[in-house]
């Protein structure tokens, strides 16, 4: 590893003004586990390396049922899959966070560098994206929210400038009769990179037969994590049946574009996004009726 | 003196050390933290060393610019392959097979060649690991970038680019020869040939034949301790190396014949040896190290990352192998035939013999021809894996006998239990079996509850396999023996402890001297303390190295007596020794226990040392067998795997839960090579792979327990009958599996990995409309 | 940049104070600078968990952390597992259970076993599995690993008393000698 400057600072000012610099090459670091491996794998050198993890803002963990869920972007995968108010309300978000690497990496690891990290196959990503997560982002020119969604511009690039600091990730409080799930299907039974991950979820209606709406996010099959809008848009107002999702399933594969490598093939990838859509929208659907 | 007790074999024997599992004596330093292993040594003014690899799979090397490295503050010396004096002193040759030191410096360090990615080509020592990392860098390197020839199917072919201009084919019919220099110029450096009886006859007289094509990719051992070594030049031109190795005295003889110094000015002092499997056989960096320090004056520690130990050591061989099996009605096997194609991958050296001389050998079949090619391509030279050669021939056999047994209706362990060999039947190599236990084996699989458990639910197979094995053996050990006045003993040998051997072996000798297990001390020592010892391979340390051991200690208790004697004023002839005591058998009185006499030694001529070598070799064969449930999800191709029990006939376990952790080791390695583990090289040839996020080995979550079932057919040649147990558990389980799958899938899977897109695919070609 | 840092921190209970690189991780900080080479590394990239070390409670691999990223956290590593008087239970357990063969991986996977039983005494087999999945073991099948976990589990409700049984071959271990005849190794 090429020699640099670490520094931890306490305040998001402060961050911001070592992240921008002096024409430095900088990076933040939070639970490093990328961070770190990237920089002994020689995959950029940098001057600088900006500690978040002192920082208040950035280790805020709140999720109320009336305000919704706030991640800080420090905060480890462990502290929100263990709180069990985040457990009942954001199902889906837990499903993710509880399977990227194992228990030890998960000690260390971050739903917030996860995503500036902005893999194809981040596993928390298609997650946020599906319950309309928002990011918090601070830098030298004030403070802006930019969706999920948005955020990933491709393979390990995002819309952070210079001297911007993701802060937080906020979900909305989620509605009555909605539900999430995450799948990611891998050929060992832990520790892999995602051959296809899936986010799910849906809102119901009253009778809770009905999809209202319905969100779908695929992993690893394209430059970022996409929604399958075509899916998406089928889904709306339409019986929750077992024909409609296999139909729904169908439909996300057409927004897979995914590349032949040594983690899968395209054919099995695209044929993977059909089958965990359809399972995760029947957890998705059998959260939302609170069967699960 | 008369030893009560036979000294011979027999199931029926009774022991009081042997059988039974007393703690390991290395076993507190090891879950303290305090067992030191290749990379934990430390010491004053210790550089360390780094090693610059070759992006290309194959290339000429025209120059190397080490000038910025050496001016890089904190860089104390570099080293390219001209400081191996044996490369100015002779060319590349490819004799001597495994330990050809020129060979080895070739791929230590490249000369003129590069021969695979991440093939070394220069080294760095510095004050930090990482200025000789940043050093690295500064080194430039001319290439002269060759066409890849990354298969064996790509060495093959016709006008393939040649990898060595020197190289020409040998043949052979015995695979303890080089055979005769065919004098073709070619990438396919060898044939091995097995021939019995009259194949075209045998084929005739069948009613059934299945004949198929499997393949099997590069694979590696996965141990979680990479290479490390140290080495310190003194200035009196002897050099001490540490280093984490399988064999101290073949390391001794590789940095000799490289640094062109005498074996005795090397000294080699083992470290714990974090997991081996046959890939620590041979040393990478020592002579790296030794040149680094001599050039520097300094210690040199050398480690090598994760990523090195994919791309910078040898894997075992990606294989091709076509089976062709033909039985008449009653399951008779008529006639077989075997081709083999291994990859050796940079220089010659494939275990195709191992596969050549075993694929077929648990079954007598009078027809036989087998043929076996080693060919060399540009990946990692192979080094042994665990049975080397075995797996990959056993994943077809094993197969194509299941197909067949399909075909003529038959229970699959009723067609093997029809052919099995028993002692005296001839083996395909035309070696008659010795007292072997493949019968006992194979009626202990079909009588486990397993076997007949009903298996429910979608989706399920149940696979059977078995596996012969050869181990290896007589490459010589030495042991010393001294008595302690506490009545303990010290064992002294120079072989290293890949996996509990101290043990096995210390529990020989107390069985031989009456003692606990507990009051034998194991020592393994370094080249300079010990006689000369083979490599810890083949299986072989608790059968040769206990051998020489037992000799030992019997040695010690006739020198006891002969003290005994003295004291009681007698003829050594008349004192007995039984369960640990001396007696006189003229005066039953007289009797002394083990401690007691040992504490007499000082008094009656001085302390009693007794030193034992052995080298009789051929630890003999053996079979293993699985039984395995898998459940595959139709709709991903995901195995899972449900139960799996694990036969092995291993003359004797010396110390059981230990044999059953081989039994269980050895399987998980065979599951992760049946259904995730590969090399995926990019076509240029660079490994896309090299880390253990994406080489898939099995985690806890992979598997369930594992039943080991021990079966003990006395092996004739050791006193206590064993035959050795570390590598025929990884024979069967690629066919074991392949064969749950195909029960579970109705899909054949002729290629490894059976990766979950593999199997589907398979099963979208078997059923084309399902899907 | 890369001045050298002075960090501390408490390890095994003592209070420990050293000087590293920024770009050294606590597994380097803890094997190169301490001395405690206890903890392996094995992939240095947070995927064999040979490096698992415990810092405020939590597993982690030392490997992915920075030996800065240290200061005033509380460490505890392998070296820090037994008690003075003996064995922890759980190496204790190892050993009886066999659940080693070569040993490299094996303090990793103590360490790690040592947070979840502190956490979930009666752990069983599907949660220690789970929790384990992060080591790499390649000579053992995992399968007398997890039956010493839990084995373990049950020796630490019968209480300490078992925990310290000391002197498992009498005191008179054979021990990994071949390491100690290393001369001018400084020892941890």
């Amino acid at each position: 590893m090429q020699d640099f400057e670490y520094v931890a600072p306490t305040t998001l000012a402060e961050a911001i003004r070592l992240m921008n610099g002096n024409g430095l090459r900088t990076k933040a670091l939070a639970g490093g586990t990328d961070v770190l491996v990237q920089m002994r794998g020689r995959r950029f050198a940098i001057d600088r390396l900006v500690d978040v993890k002192n920082i208040p803002e950035l280790n805020e963990l709140s999720c109320t049922e009336s305000d919704g869920l706030t991640v800080g972007a420090a905060v480890p995968c462990c502290n929100i899959y263990e709180d069990v108010i985040i457990q009942r309300l954001y199902p889906g978000l837990v499903d993710a966070a509880s399977l990227i690497g194992g228990i030890q990496i998960q000690s260390r690891a971050t739903i917030g560098g996860n995503l500036c990290n902005s893999a194809p196959s981040g596993d928390t990503i298609p997650a946020l994206m599906v319950q309309d997560a928002t990011c918090e982002i601070a830098g030298p020119n004030g403070r802006r929210t930019v969706p999920v969604v948005l955020f990933c511009t491709g393979p390990g690039q995002n819309v952070l400038q210079r001297g911007e600091i993701l802060v937080a990730l906020r979900l909305a409080a989620p509605k009555a009769n909605y539900g999430s799930h995450f799948l990611r299907f891998i050929p060992r039974n832990e520790m892999d990179i995602a051959v296809v991950n899936v986010g799910a979820s849906v809102l119901l209606d009253h009778a809770k037969r009905r999809i209202v709406s319905a969100k779908i996010a695929l992993g690893s099959v394209a430059p970022t994590p996409v929604l399958a809008r075509k899916a998406m848009d089928f889904l709306a107002g339409k019986e929750a049946t077992e024909a409609t999702i296999e139909e729904a399933a169908e439909a996300a594969k057409s927004a897979a574009r995914p590349i032949d490598d040594m983690r899968g093939t395209i054919k099995h990838r695209v044929h993977l996004v059909g089958v965990l859509t359809k399972r995760a929208l029947q957890g998705a659907i059998l959260r939302a009726r609170g069967e699960e | 003196m008369t030893i009560t007790g036979e000294r011979g074999v027999g199931a029926s024997r009774s022991y009081k050390v042997v059988g039974t599992s007393p703690i390991r004596h290395d076993g507190v330093d090891k879950v303290t933290g305090r067992a030191r292993y290749g990379a934990d040594i430390n010491m004053a003014g210790l550089l360390h060393g780094k090693i610059l690899r070759s992006p290309h799979a194959h290339a000429r090397i025209r120059s190397i610019d080490t000038s910025k490295a050496e001016a890089l503050p904190g860089v104390r010396a570099v080293a390219t392959a001209k400081d191996f004096p044996i490369v100015q002193m002779q060319e590349l040759d490819f004799g001597g097979a495994q330990r050809n030191s020129r060979m080895m410096a070739d791929n230590d360090l490249a000369y003129r060649k590069v021969l695979y990615q991440g093939h070394a080509v220069a080294a760095v020592a510095a004050t930090s690991p990482h200025i000789a990392e940043e050093a690295l860098e500064l080194i430039k390197v001319d290439y002269e970038i060759l066409p890849t020839v990354l298969t064996w199917k790509d060495a093959m072919k016709e006008n393939a680019p040649l990898l060595h201009e020197s190289l020409t084919k040998r043949f052979t019919m015995d695979r303890s020869s080089q055979g005769k220099d065919t004098g073709v110029r070619s990438n396919v450096a060898s044939q091995i040939q097995f021939k019995l009886g009259d194949i075209e006859q045998g084929f005739r007289e069948a009613d059934v034949t299945v004949e198929r094509e499997f393949t099997t990719q590069t694979v590696h051992q996965g141990y979680i301790e990479p290479f490390a070594c140290t080495a310190s030049w003194g200035p009196d031109g002897r050099v001490t190396i540490w280093t984490s190795t399988q064999g101290i005295f073949g390391i001794r003889e590789t940095v000799a014949g490289i640094m062109d110094i005498a074996e005795s000015a090397v000294k080699v002092v083992p470290m714990e040896v974090g997991g081996a499997f046959g890939g620590k056989g041979i040393g990478y960096m020592e002579p790296v190290a030794a040149v680094l320090s001599k050039k520097s004056g300094h210690p040199v520690k050398m480690v090598m990352s994760r990523k090195e130990v994919f791309l910078g050591t040898g894997p075992t061989s990606a294989a091709f192998m076509r089976c062709k099996i033909g039985a008449d009605k009653s399951g008779k096997i008529t006639a077989a035939k075997l081709h083999l194609v291994y990859e050796a991958g940079a220089y010659p050296g494939s275990p195709v013999g191992g596969g050549a001389s075993t694929g077929l050998s648990a079954y007598k079949i009078d027809n036989v021809l087998i043929d076996g090619y080693d060919v060399v391509c540009n990946k990692q030279k192979t080094q042994a894996y665990r049975a080397p050669g075995h797996p990959q021939a056993a994943f077809a056999v094993e197969q194509v006998l299941d197909e067949l047994a399909e075909k003529l209706g038959m229970d699959p362990m009723d067609l093997r239990l029809k052919n099995v060999a028993r002692q005296g039947d001839r083996a395909p190599t035309g070696v008659p079996h010795a007292r072997v236990g493949f019968k006992e084996v194979m009626e202990a699989m079909k009588a486990h509850p397993h076997y007949s458990a009903p298996l429910e639910g979608i989706n399920r197979g149940r696979g059977i396999a078995v596996g012969y094995r050869l181990n290896g053996g007589g490459s010589g050990s030495s042991a010393t023996i001294n008595v302690n006045a506490d009545g303990t003993v010290n064992v002294i040998t120079g072989s290293m402890d890949l996996s509990g051997t101290r043990v096995s072996i210390a529990m020989q000798v107390a069985e031989v001297l009456g003692i606990a297990a507990e009051d034998v001390l194991p020592q393994v020592v370094d080249t300079d303390s010990v006689g000369w010892t083979g490599g810890s391979g083949g299986s072989r340390i608790t059968f040769d190295t206990g051998r020489a051991a037992i000799s030992g200690a019997e040695d010690v208790l006739r020198k006891m007596a002969q003290r005994a004697a003295l004291l009681w004023d007698v003829q050594a002839e008349d004192v007995q020794f039984k369960d640990g005591v001396f007696f006189c058998a003229k005066n039953p009185k007289d009797k002394l226990s083990f401690k007691e006499l040992a504490g007499k030694l000082m008094a009656t001529g001085g302390p009693v040392t007794c030193s034992a070598m052995d080298k009789q070799g051929g630890v003999g064969a053996q079979l293993a067998g699985n039984i395995v449930d898998v459940k595959v999800d139709p709709e991903t191709g995901k195995v899972d795997i449900l139960r799996y029990t694990a036969f092995l006939d291993v003359g004797k376990a010396v110390h059981p839960a230990y044999v059953e952790g081989q039994i269980q080791g050895g399987t998980l390695q065979g599951i992760g090579w049946a259904l995730n583990e590969e090399y995926f090289f990019t076509p240029a040839g660079a490994m896309a792979n090299s880390s253990f996020l994406d080489y898939r080995m099995p985690t806890t979550l992979d598997l369930p327990m594992i039943e080991a079932v021990i079966i003990e057919v006395a092996n004739p040649r050791h006193p206590f009958g064993v035959r050795g147990v570390g590598e025929g558990p990884i024979v069967p389980p690629l066919a074991a599996v392949a064969n749950a799958v195909y029960r579970a899938t109705g899909a054949r899977m002729y290629g490894l990995p059976m990766s979950p897109g593999a199997i589907l695919e398979a099963v979208e070609e078997q059923q084309p409309k399902k899907r | 940049m890369g001045e050298r840092v002075h960090v501390r921190t408490n390890i095994n209970g003592d209070a420990a104070d050293f000087l590293c690189e920024p770009r050294q991780s606590l597994l380097e900080a803890l094997r190169d600078i301490l001395g405690l080479t206890g903890t392996k590394e094995g992939c240095n990239d947070g995927n064999c968990g040979a490096c698992t070390v415990i810092m405020d409670g939590r597993i982690l691999d030392s490997c992915c952390v920075l030996a800065v990223e240290a200061e005033g956290k509380t460490i505890t590593t392998i070296e820090g597992i037994a008690p003075l008087d003996g064995l922890h239970p759980i190496q204790q357990a190892f050993l009886e259970e066999a659940a080693l063969q070569c040993g490299i991986c094996t303090p990793g996977f103590i360490v790690a076993a040592k947070a979840l039983l502190d956490r979930e005494p009666d752990a069983d087999e599907a949660r220690i599995r789970h929790w384990l999945a992060g080591n790499l073991c390649r000579c053992t099948g995992y399968d007398k690993i997890v039956r010493a976990v839990l084995k373990a589990g049950e020796m630490m409700k019968q209480g300490p008393a078992i925990g310290q049984r000391a002197g498992v071959l009498g005191g008179k271990a054979g021990g990994t000698e071949a390491g100690k005849s290393v001369e001018d190794v400084y020892m941890a």
